[in-house]
């Protein structure tokens, strides 16, 4: 089963993270579709690797999203690549949460939700008819605004979903890989049956990015990781993201500009444009980080970086 | 004329004048004590009813109360009718408690709006459902040309404890908070996964008092225990479900239908051992929700 993963062009081998389980490798081999396992599946999700470039872990394509019948957002087009940290900027209610929320389906539960266009994630439809949204959510990991860790010990927040999840060997060592990997373990290694209702914020935040990396999945969602947070546990979820780069695709949502200069190797400015009689959120500007903020090619852009709104 | 003036121009109004009732104010005062007056009435109107019958209930049962009246069989003891009690209830509990929490469940974890308001108001109903006529219904399916038996009495009692742990169950699990919800289904786990290990843990505390609530409910129903198993004599312990089971209402019933005055004490006597365990487990149960509650929303 190994060999196969290894000769696959799968993001997450590639990059040095360590199949442990063999649950684990064969979760990864498999293809979205709920065709799960069959040799002809596998044969297409390699297949298809050749049809996009391999660095292309989203593709958005014409991206609309309604809820009910009011747009929150339209035509985004947008390549998020593999291994970096992709930054969402913009002012409140330009939907970049909304965005970053369907890329791992988890606007299914909001209710008038409909989407248009196409997400594909390492070349399958996201949004395709037998796509499994606990698979998806199981590949694509989220850690939310407000820190939610479940009112249980530390251990157990963070052996939880590996045990759901049928990853039951090594847990000792997985938990504390994961809380190692969010910087947190330090503080917590002699606490571990504590609830984790007991630790801070930026600490409680720590432990939910812990517990999203504990499965190992291919990409992180972070949505406003730390806009509930002070300056210094601000900076310790800012260290930890640059450490989990390359390991991880990223894609975080901010309200603050710094941040996303300091984190991101690419920027997208999204912003309120009106068309027609409301105004709906738009994708303006996609590109590298310094260009963003140092030369936006769009003068909203430029007015949103530089304080400037309008 | 300006909204600022809605006093009569023609009464002089001086803003130095001291700060006491005027104009129809005294009135109006007047009518509000009034008012406040009949609602403290009713209210200490309710507290009065209840203490003025567990104080009868003291009063007159407690010379009736004896180990020997607790522990032995008739004709001298109830004991028999308690255990049975016991198993009834206990019995009907098991019945109840996994239907209710599956409905809770249902309403509150799967259902859509469209499902969630009929199925919660036929629980409201079924909860208003008088007993005897639960009784009559399983009499009818169960009793009739069948004879009568523990379990059947059980299952009455089940319909009547499923809406009340239902809707207690409910209310309990609204309380566990969406971002855990949200949290487990990012992390890409099965929902009854999360249902079972996070959901219902947190909501434990507050299933067991919807459930002892019932509990409290169910071990004073009369009407379904008179007609589906009164034919116990009450002179042995009978733990056998399968066959008529003496129970304490039943009990109590009969007691107080005998000629001699002695019944009769011994029926208040044995109307203050289920008030007190009723109150007991009324109160027990309130105060486990309040300090779960307390837990979860803090």
């Amino acid at each position: 089963m190994s060999s196969i993963d290894d000769q696959t062009f799968d993001p997450p081998t590639s990059n040095g993270v360590t199949p442990q389980a063999p649950g684990r490798v064969r979760l990864r081999t498999e293809p979205l579709p709920g065709v799960i396992g069959s040799p002809a599946a596998t044969e297409s999700a390699a297949e298809s690797h050749f049809h996009v470039a391999p660095e292309a872990v989203f593709e958005a394509e014409g991206v609309g999203i309604f809820y009910g019948s009011k747009q929150a957002l339209i035509d985004v087009n947008m390549r998020i690549r593999r291994g970096q940290v992709t930054a969402l900027i913009g002012p409140s209610g330009c939907g970049k949460t909304t965005f970053l929320r369907s890329l791992n389906r988890m606007n299914d539960s909001v209710s008038g939700f409909r989407i248009e266009g196409s997400i594909n994630y390492h070349g399958h439809d996201i949004y395709g008819s037998n796509v499994d949204t606990v698979e998806v959510r199981r590949r694509i990991g989220m850690v939310f605004q407000k820190p939610n860790p479940f009112p249980k010990s530390i251990f157990d927040n963070i052996a939880w979903a590996p045990k759901n999840l049928g990853m039951r060997q090594g847990l000792h060592e997985r938990v504390e890989k994961a809380l190692r990997g969010a910087a947190l373990w330090d503080e917590v290694k002699d606490r571990l049956k504590d609830s984790a209702l007991g630790l801070s914020g930026g600490q409680q935040q720590r432990l939910c990015i812990a517990r999203a990396i504990a499965i190992e999945p291919d990409v992180l969602l972070l949505d406003e990781p730390a806009s509930a947070l002070d300056p210094i546990a601000t900076g310790a979820i800012e260290d930890l993201i640059h450490s989990l780069k390359g390991r991880f695709t990223i894609v975080i949502v901010t309200h603050n500009m710094q941040q996303a200069a300091r984190v991101a190797d690419r920027t997208a400015f999204f912003s309120l444009e009106t068309r027609g009689e409301k105004p709906i959120g738009t994708l303006i500007e996609f590109d590298e980080t310094e260009k963003i903020f140092g030369s936006p090619r769009d003068p909203r852009t430029r007015d949103y970086v530089t304080g400037r709104f309008g | 004329m300006s909204p600022f003036r809605r006093r009569d121009p023609s009464q002089d109004f001086d803003p130095t004048q001291p700060l006491v009732a005027t104009g129809n104010l005294r009135r109006r005062h007047a009518v509000s004590r009034v008012i406040q007056g009949l609602a403290v009435a009713a209210a200490i109107a309710a507290v009065a009813v209840l203490v003025i019958v567990v104080w009868a209930v003291v009063s007159h049962g407690a010379k009736a109360i004896s180990w020997d009246f607790i522990t032995k069989p008739a004709p001298e003891g109830v004991g028999p009718n308690l255990v049975g009690t016991g198993v009834i209830v206990g019995l009907a509990t098991l019945m109840a408690a996994p239907f209710g929490v599956l409905i809770a469940l249902f309403l509150s974890e799967y259902s859509g709006k469209r499902s969630t308001r009929p199925v919660q108001l036929l629980m409201d109903v079924m909860n208003g459902l008088p007993s005897i006529i639960i009784a009559v219904f399983i009499f009818a399916l169960l009793v009739a040309h069948k004879g009568q038996a523990g379990w059947k009495a059980s299952v009455a009692l089940a319909i009547i404890m499923v809406p009340l742990i239902a809707r207690g169950t409910q209310e309990v699990l609204r309380l566990v908070p969406s971002h855990q919800r949200e949290a487990a289904d990012a992390l890409g786990v099965a929902r009854w996964r999360s249902v079972l290990t996070i959901i219902l843990p947190a909501a434990l505390p507050g299933i067991v008092t919807a459930t002892l609530l019932s509990v409290a409910r169910a071990a004073g129903e009369t009407a379904p225990l008179i007609l589906i198993t009164s034919l116990a004599p009450g002179d042995s312990f009978q733990l056998n479900p399968l066959h008529a089971v003496p129970n304490v209402p039943v009990r109590i019933f009969q007691l107080s239908e005998e000629a001699n005055p002695e019944g009769f004490t011994e029926a208040w006597g044995l109307s203050l051992i289920l008030i007190a365990f009723i109150l007991a487990l009324g109160l027990g149960s309130r105060y486990l929700l309040n300090r779960s509650k307390r837990k979860m929303t803090r």
